[in-house]
């Protein structure tokens, strides 16, 4: 609230599929619209949601997920299937449209413009052989120990 | 109720509202009245809390055959 010290939320993403990309920038931009201060760290395949060649195109994988609804009933072992994987993601996407849903990286967008510091795992970008510039604008690189200093005095921190 | 500026959040959903309404109030002096109009069912207790949270006053929320309108003074 007003002048008292503002609220902080840290949160790492480490899940680099399509649905597991939504619930950390939408609660990002979100509390950054709610004038708290947040940092995201995006680790492992976390990543993917802000690499600049990824994060239009992330994918869902209907194998292994039977939450994953489908137009006929059919066992999950079915999402093996070359073509499965496109088919679930594209599935996915025509839901989020149809509610006006924003898409990753509009919502990327809308963390930059309440100020959301986004960082990425350095040892991640090491292993996979990405560089900052393959990372989206606003971006910056760093290690744990950044993390857990904003995160050492958060309010809420999550792990996604 | 006289608004400054008026946005139509109509067919957006979680967390679009708000964060429209927050840019807007961005653009905006203190003290000035936005209007803004939402048909997401979340939006009521959505921007209640954002209120609260940030400060800006609700002065009023009205709902009109499916559509909620706020109104939100700017701190």
């Amino acid at each position: 609230m007003a002048e008292e010290k503002r609220k902080r939320m840290a949160i790492i993403a480490s899940k680099g599929s399509l649905d597991m990309a939504y619930p950390p920038l939408i609660l990002a931009s979100t509390a950054g619209a709610m004038d708290v201060e947040v940092t995201i760290f995006f680790t492992l395949y976390g990543v993917d949601i802000i690499n600049k060649h990824k994060y239009g195109s992330l994918k869902v994988a209907p194998i292994a997920n039977p939450a994953m609804p489908s137009p006929i009933p059919m066992p999950n072992i079915i999402g093996m299937l070359p073509g499965m994987t496109a088919l679930g993601t594209q599935m996915m996407k025509g839901m989020i449209k149809k509610i006006n849903w924003p898409t990753i990286p509009e919502l990327i967008e809308a963390c930059r413009e309440v100020d959301v510091k986004m960082i990425a795992c350095t040892p991640t970008l090491e292993m996979t052989g990405l560089t900052k510039d393959d990372l989206v604008d606003g971006v910056t690189v760093g290690g744990a120990a950044e993390f857990l200093n904003f995160a050492l005095d958060a309010n809420v921190s999550l792990f996604i | 109720m006289e608004a400054d500026k008026t946005i139509d959040c109509k067919g957006l959903n979680c967390p679009m509202p708000v964060i429209k309404t927050k840019k807007a109030l961005n653009e905006m002096q203190p003290g000035q009245i936005l209007k803004m109009e939402a048909t997401d069912k979340g939006s009521k207790s959505d921007i209640t809390a954002f209120a609260n949270r940030t400060g800006n006053e609700l002065l009023e929320v009205k709902e009109e055959g499916g559509t909620f309108i706020f109104y939100l003074k700017k701190k």
